[in-house]
């Protein structure tokens, strides 16, 4: 083919071993060959600087100093989101409007509208409690957070005392009807010795240690009261479980005898104020399904006194994103 | 039959070929005169910095390839187009279709095998099986996918008969391109772009049907009622088989395919490609030169038909090249000649370099399909049959039923007022056969005392095992509490599935306990 070509007359040379013309360009004796691209290239190329034209006409393009090109369709990302975030917030609302229909009480018997309710739970819990709670809703036993995940309620672990507590906080002046209990500060009433008697009978209520004559009789007389006389606490003046293994401050000797002699007093804000009553009402279903929530007394069995594990009877729970 | 001399002076002659570069359009300068090629007082010619394509008019040919192309082609065609219609009984909890890609359930149904999610290795093995077998076909045969089963090529072929319906063969094809646009010539191209139209959205429109119910589909797709995005899909494959098939045809093959220069490069010495025997046929020369001096002149009489019926429009005869899809159909153009003035055949044929190099030094020639049995093709073949066996073991015997935990890690374990330990898992219960099924769920390995429950069992009801009812062709999540009693120790155990009907499958995870002392 070559030899053909460079037999007929013309001013171009080609390359022998290629067959192909030289441009002309040479460095160095290195020559460029002339490999021409095939016209509907040149046609895609022109079609990408037409679409790149239309781009630029009609979405944003061009940063300018304070801002950019908005382009004549209006369209920007963040309107995007904000569209989608109406459409999904439309899509959820049927479901906000049930579970605002339903009694808290009645919730987990319709298991498919409790998922909904956890799922929305779970969500607003990742923004409004994890910061004391924690992720796991653990709570932190060194800061007097408590654990949301056990079958240990201080005010009542059924949807609707859980719900209560939400809506008005514990110790938390923002509502007249919060939950409010102090414990008194023993520290300088009783001297080091009582002190000592005082926890370890404490401690004994749950078989972790010896009592003696001295400490049950200050039990009977300072505690018993609200604690009541076998330690298991009144969840309607919020007194503690004292008998079981679960402590808010703690459970050794020390912990007991720096919470008798100066209690600290937990504060967890209402949030009637800042959340809608069917984000609440899926934070209590949230909470209550955790693993520890309690049943509502109306739904137990009547007659019959429950074991407090029967008491204690887990809820509905989804798929809440621990997984 | 055919006049060798009325082949000779055919106007196909020459007009055929394709000038790959093109710089040989370009008159050369003779090498005498390249010292003054600079010279600022010479005006440089002027450079064609793009080219133009040169239309491919493929002569029609009749042969054992060109038959076994017919062949391939309404194969793989009637495979395309039909099998979105084929049915296949699943039960009333599973599609009826027998080929289903289910991208919303993320379900891949073909005829008895199901492919969930988590099985997609099946799919990884069939894209490396896919691999290997373009090993063993490209080490064997050479561009044989490119030549007979590629979907560029079985579409050209495709086009390029609608072509020849319309306008006649390669003759008549030529005389209507250099035609001036008249009211018979509109008329013509109007009316082979309106079929080349139709075959287009009728290809678009059978890939959607392999994604979704395609009787259902079909129906709402012409009321209107389909998803956008099924119309979408339908525009751009009508859009890409119209101009790729009816336009483009060899130039995707040469200028945009990357499977050609990845095929040549598997390509070795033992690899079957379609080569023009040129210790036999060259020097060319017509009959009637050949009869004047027959020593001088080879088998090949440059009568052109090789390059008459190439559907890329290439030579054979300069050699390999990327346009060379090895389709074969200059063989059965060459087997013709050679058979009309009596020479043997196979001037153009199948061969391997090895073979070539053997031939022209004399050796007899030798058939082509001993050179697909050698140890490279052999070892392909046995590992491509392997993967496969392996494959099918794995989904002859593969349950039916598949568990899988993942423990709490936030909090790992759970203080109960009473002193026992609690976790808590998430279990995944698959159930993969279309019926809803009853599986019990237990706890194996743990200390004396341990139970479980979950959110749909309540903790009253607490039990070293729990039924669960999983809804046909789900995954079921399950929630499960775990406890064991205060005192006890407990790190690793099990999870044991097992379907409560007379399958009896069974399937047991790992998993652990977290303890307070383990954090």
């Amino acid at each position: 083919m070559a030899n053909d070509r460079e037999s007929k007359p013309g001013h171009s040379r080609v390359d022998e071993a290629t067959g192909t013309e030289f441009v002309g360009h040479e460095w160095d004796g290195i020559e460029e060959l002339n490999t021409p691209l095939p016209r509907w290239w040149l046609w895609t190329f022109y079609a990408t600087v037409a679409w790149s034209i239309v781009y630029v006409v009609l979405y944003p393009a061009w940063p300018l100093v304070n801002s950019a090109t908005e382009g004549v369709l209006g369209w920007s990302s963040r309107g995007d989101l904000e569209t989608r975030m109406a459409e999904a917030e439309l899509q959820r609302q049927p479901i906000f409007e049930r579970i605002a229909a339903t009694d808290l009480g009645t919730l987990p018997a319709d298991s498919e509208l409790m998922r909904q309710a956890v799922a929305g739970g779970a969500a607003a819990f990742k923004q409004h409690c994890v910061q004391c709670h924690g992720a796991g809703a653990a709570g932190y036993e060194q800061y007097g957070y408590p654990n949301l995940n056990d079958d240990d309620w201080i005010w009542g672990g059924t949807l609707s005392e859980i719900e209560y507590t939400l809506i008005h906080g514990i110790r938390w002046d923002g509502s007249d009807a919060t939950r409010m209990a102090y414990m008194p500060a023993f520290g300088e009433i009783f001297d080091k010795d009582q002190v000592d008697a005082l926890a370890n009978h404490v401690l004994s209520l749950s078989g972790k240690a010896e009592s003696s004559a001295v400490g049950a009789e200050l039990y009977a007389q300072n505690c018993a009261a609200c604690h009541q006389a076998n330690g298991e606490g009144d969840p309607v003046q919020g007194a503690p479980a004292l008998n079981d293994a679960i402590w808010l401050y703690g459970g050794d000797i020390a912990d007991v005898r720096t919470q008798i002699q100066a209690p600290r007093h937990g504060v967890m804000p209402g949030w009637q104020d800042r959340l809608d009553p069917v984000t609440i009402k899926m934070l209590a279903a949230y909470v209550h399904s955790r693993g520890g929530g309690q049943e509502t007394p109306a739904a137990a069995e009547p007659g019959a006194e429950p074991s407090p594990e029967e008491v204690a009877v887990s809820a509905q729970a989804g798929d809440d994103g621990q997984s | 039959m055919v006049n060798p001399d009325t082949l000779e002076k055919s106007p196909d002659n020459n007009s055929g070929e394709r000038d790959w570069g093109a710089a040989l359009n370009q008159p050369a300068q003779s090498p005498e005169e390249a010292p003054s090629r600079l010279s600022p007082k010479q005006a440089p010619p002027p450079l064609k910095l793009y080219e133009a394509r040169k239309a491919v008019h493929n002569k029609r040919i009749d042969g054992p390839f060109r038959r076994f192309k017919w062949l391939v082609m309404f194969v793989t065609l009637a495979i395309y187009y039909t099998t979105p219609w084929l049915r296949w009984d699943r039960g009333p909890f599973a599609p009826d279709q027998a080929v289903l890609i289910d991208l919303a359930n993320r379900r891949f149904y073909m005829f008895d095998i199901e492919i969930w999610p988590h099985e997609f290795y099946f799919v990884a093995g069939m894209l490396i099986m896919a691999g290997i077998g373009l090993f063993l076909i490209t080490s064997a045969v050479g561009r044989a996918w490119c030549g007979y089963a590629c979907p560029q090529t079985v579409w050209t072929d495709l086009f390029q008969h609608i072509d020849r319906l319309f306008d006649g063969d390669r003759n008549a094809r030529m005389r209507l391109d250099k035609a001036p646009w008249g009211p018979a010539k509109i008329a013509r191209r109007t009316s082979k772009w309106t079929v080349y139209l139709l075959i287009a959205m009728v290809t678009g429109g059978a890939w959607i049907l392999y994604f979704a119910d395609a009787p259902t589909l079909f129906v709402d797709f012409f009321t209107g009622q389909a998803d956008f995005v099924a119309y979408a899909t339908v525009a751009i494959l009508t859009g890409t088989t119209f101009w790729l098939g009816g336009f483009m045809r060899e130039q995707v093959c040469i200028y945009m395919c990357p499977w050609p220069r990845i095929q040549a490069a598997m390509l070795d010495e033992k690899s079957l490609i379609v080569t023009y025997k040129d210790w036999r046929g060259e020097e060319r020369g017509s009959l009637k030169k050949a009869q004047k001096e027959p020593e001088r002149y080879g088998d090949c009489i440059d009568c052109n038909q090789c390059v008459a019926v190439c559907p890329t429009g290439i030579d054979i005869r300069e050699g390999q090249q990327i346009g060379c899809i090895t389709c074969a159909l200059c063989i059965d153009a060459c087997d013709k000649v050679m058979a009309d003035i009596g020479r043997p055949r196979g001037l153009i044929d199948y061969a391997t370099l090895e073979q070539c190099e053997a031939e022209s030094a004399g050796a007899p020639a030798t058939p082509a399909w001993k050179a697909l049995l050698r140890p490279r093709t052999l070892i392909y073949g046995g590992v491509w049959g392997a993967i496969g066996l392996a494959m099918l073991f794995a989904l002859g015997t593969r349950t039916h039923t598949d568990l899988t935990v993942s423990p709490d890690r936030n909090p790992p374990y759970m203080l109960m007022k009473d002193g026992s330990i609690r976790n808590a898992y998430t279990l995944r219960l698959r159930n993969m056969e279309a019926r809803p099924r009853e599986m019990e769920i237990a706890l194996a390995g743990l200390p004396a005392g341990a139970v479980m429950w979950t959110d749909t069992v309540a903790r009253n009801l607490a039990a070293p095992a729990q039924t669960v009812d999983v809804p046909a062709n789900e995954t079921k999540i399950v929630r499960a509490y775990v406890v064991i009693p205060e005192g006890t120790q407990a790190h690793e155990f099990q999870f044991a599935l097992t379907s409560l009907d007379e399958q009896g499958e069974r399937d047991v995870e790992d998993t652990t306990f977290a303890m307070p002392g383990d954090i």
